[in-house]
């Protein structure tokens, strides 16, 4: 399968180089761009992309592998982000984690992001979402959900299609 | 010595301006600038300084030939600097002397705080202490911390006997591990190219490789991927590791992460004898080492000679060594004309052939791989006989970094020795014209297959004496009526003279194979029964001998060659 790129999106991207005083400083802006268009950073992604910043792939692989946020495969059309910093881990993310888990059939115990074999969702533990005061939140794709209940949980599943 | 020196014409070297700092509490008068990676003037670092002083300082990531990173914190030191009043004058001790501010953590001024030695300026008035015991507890944390993930697999390393967290380990380290965590595992045994495996849990980051392959070899293949205490070495998916210096990151390796495919589960490294010499793969003449053991050679490393190598050599060259051991080695003298099987007699009957032969009728091809010190005696040879002579051109591909185009070692020797001329190669059709109109009637030939260049079966079947030393079997030393076997640069001593006019000397590391001697042993003795005596029995004075009798090594010892080498004013 080859690798193209829409010509709407080059062109995006295109403009974007310009903002920096150097090509290589688009990197993240690029994988940023291309994650949000094909739900996953490829291998072929990352060649593009360094060929089109005149750099190495191993420059952007290092980038890519660095950040948990960058997927290397493809992850499930609804996506779950479950805080575990100090607060929600107190106030019950790892239960909530769990539980989601157990509702999708996913290992909680596993390390990264989990998904669910018809690729319907993805459960991962995330770093602070910055709403410590009501914990433990969750992010369901875009939208912030806080306080999350087992209820308000399985609630958030079934709206989700 | 060098010949090249031209005293006259050089403008006096501008002053050099010099700081003066202590060190461990000894005044020390450095330079202000000095030599970056790049030979680029920089001001001094506290390591440059602290070398200077004699103290030296552990490190892995800093390398003088590579950017510096200052990554692995191993250089830490304690320092401090002459303490400013309000006045921003110094302030003095009772006895006149700058009262020093040493560096301390900024919310704990009762601890010091270290500065990596490889990144920091020196400054005017500087106190240094890499021999403190606050710097030695720096050393030890950091060591401390490099080994925490390390698998301490030292018994079955390939880098165990020159590892660098060995070494530090002893000098620096601590006996007993603090460590009851679990260990962080790694991918072991990545095949990173073709000729590199890469043990990712030996690795302490120090991106030594990543840097000399990037900044030196501009071939930026690898990069550290991943995150925290999973960080590892790696080359993007797919692509291999893979240009003409990879085996140079094995040497730059400071522990056993980056092993060499050719020499790794070889050879522990301990038991090898190092001997220096010359790389012969090209004509630039990279300086070697040899390491061998019970006449069977291991490996060749680059040894540092700033004006010809600095401290790389090529892949290609590096694995030349395998011929030097095989198993089809010419190991036997033989004369197929009375069946002789020994020097003194194959010689003699050599000598008496060549004496009775008429002048002119004698033509010889020498190879451009041979030594000066042969060469030369092969040029006394065919003076006397009135002999054509030449070499054969041997042309490859070159870069722009290492590599020559040139593939001989010892082109130059051979024109200045007057065996080739400028266009080496050119007498060749000569000589085989000659020996088809029947004027050349024996022709000596010394390392070469001259078969493949220029003189085919058909023409050297004409040849009624053909003399013939080489290493290896090949068409040539079939048909030869004396073969005389040689030796490989390894099994012998001699000089070679580069592609720029660089004079260099090689050692012996092995002994040869079979009754196989070196070529300069048996010319000396044959020049001797055909032209007369030398007055010399060791290469040190046939060496002597030469530098008399050549113009352009006038001047010149063997001794005074030393292990760098000389250039030549050529």
């Amino acid at each position: 399968m080859t690798f193209t790129v829409p010509s709407e999106l080059e062109a995006e991207l295109n403009e974007l180089i310009t903002h920096y005083p150097q090509k290589r400083s688009a990197s993240l802006m690029f994988l940023h761009a291309l994650q949000e268009h094909f739900g996953h950073i490829s291998k072929e992604a990352v060649e593009w992309t360094a060929t089109k910043l005149e750099l190495q792939p191993i420059n952007i692989w290092e980038l890519v592998t660095f950040y948990p946020m960058f997927r290397q495969e493809p992850v499930g059309r609804h996506q779950i982000k479950v805080c575990r910093t100090l607060s929600c881990a107190l106030g019950g993310s790892h239960t909530l984690h769990k539980h989601l888990c157990s509702r999708l059939g996913l290992d909680s115990k596993k390390h990264g992001i989990q998904t669910t074999q018809d690729g319907k969702f993805s459960v991962e533990f995330v770093e602070c979402l910055a709403s410590c005061g009501t914990a433990p939140v969750a992010m369901c794709n875009e939208t912030f959900h806080e306080a999350v209940t087992q209820e308000k949980a399985d609630a958030i599943l079934s709206e989700c299609r | 010595m060098s010949t090249a020196a031209n005293p006259e014409t050089k403008p006096a070297p501008p002053p050099v301006e010099t700081v003066r700092i202590k060190v461990d509490g000894r005044d020390i008068d450095v330079p202000k600038m000095m030599p970056d990676w790049q030979g680029k003037l920089q001001p001094t670092t506290m390591l440059q300084a602290c070398s200077l002083a004699g103290a030296e300082v552990p490190h892995y990531c800093y390398h003088p030939k590579l950017p510096i990173a200052g990554n692995c914190r191993m250089c830490l030191v304690e320092f401090g600097t002459p303490m400013m009043g309000p006045d921003r004058k110094p302030v003095l001790n009772p006895d006149g002397s700058s009262k020093i501010a040493k560096s301390v953590l900024p919310y704990e001024p009762g601890t010091p705080r270290g500065a990596i030695a490889c990144a920091t300026p020196i400054s005017p008035g500087m106190e240094i202490y890499p021999g403190s015991t606050a710097t030695r507890q720096m050393r030890e944390a950091v060591l401390e911390s490099l080994l925490i993930n390390h698998p301490l697999d030292c018994p079955i390393c390939d880098q165990a006997g020159e590892c660098k967290l060995q070494e530090y380990s002893v000098e620096h380290g601590q006996a007993t591990s603090r460590f009851v965590e679990t260990k962080v595992h790694k991918p072991k045994q990545v095949d990173l190219g073709p000729r590199i495996m890469l043990d990712d849990e030996r690795c302490i980051l120090c991106t030594r490789c990543i840097r000399f392959t990037k900044d030196l070899v501009g071939d930026d293949a690898l990069g550290i991927v991943n995150r925290g205490s999973y960080n590892t070495i790696a080359s993007f998916p797919g692509r291999t590791f893979d240009n003409n210096y990879t085996l140079n990151t094995v040497d730059l390796c400071p522990v056993g992460a980056l092993t060499s495919k050719d020499f790794r589960f070889q050879m522990r490294v301990w038991f090898m004898k190092e001997t220096k010499s010359v790389c012969t793969s090209c004509a630039t003449g990279c300086n070697i080492v040899i390491g061998s053991r019970e006449d069977r050679v291991y490996r060749y490393e680059p040894r540092q000679n700033d004006v010809v190598n600095a401290s790389w050599m090529c892949d290609a060259g590096r694995l030349n060594y395998k011929w030097i051991g095989r198993d089809d080695r010419l190991a036997a003298v033989r004369s197929s004309r009375t069946g002789a099987r020994s020097w003194p007699a194959v010689l003699s009957e050599i000598a008496q052939t060549l004496r009775s032969a008429p002048r002119g009728s004698v033509a010889v091809i020498a190879s451009a791989r041979q030594t000066n010190e042969e060469l030369y005696l092969v040029r006394k040879l065919a003076t006397h006989l009135g002999a054509m002579t030449d070499s054969v051109p041997r042309e490859g591909e070159g870069d722009r970094f290492l590599v020559n185009e040139d593939k001989n070692p010892n082109t130059n020797g051979a024109r200045l020795t007057g065996i080739a001329f400028t266009e080496m190669g050119i007498q060749i059709p000569k000589i085989a014209q000659a020996i088809r109109s029947g004027q050349v009637q024996t022709l000596i030939v010394i390392g070469e297959d001259v078969t493949q260049h220029g003189i085919d079966s058909e023409t050297l079947a004409k040849v009624s004496t053909l003399i013939v030393s080489d290493i290896l079997p090949n068409e040539t030393t079939r048909r030869a009526h004396f073969l005389l076997p040689g030796c490989a640069h390894a099994e012998k001593r001699g000089t070679f003279v580069n592609g720029k006019g660089r004079l260099q000397r090689f050692l012996k590391a092995v002994e040869p194979s079979g009754e196989a001697r070196p070529e300069w042993e048996f010319l000396k003795e044959l020049v001797e029964q055909v032209v007369g005596p030398t007055g010399y029995t060791t290469i040190e004075g046939l060496f002597n001998q030469m530098a008399k009798d050549v113009p352009a090594f006038a001047g010149l010892e063997w001794a005074g060659i030393a292990d760098l080498g000389v250039n030549l004013a050529i």
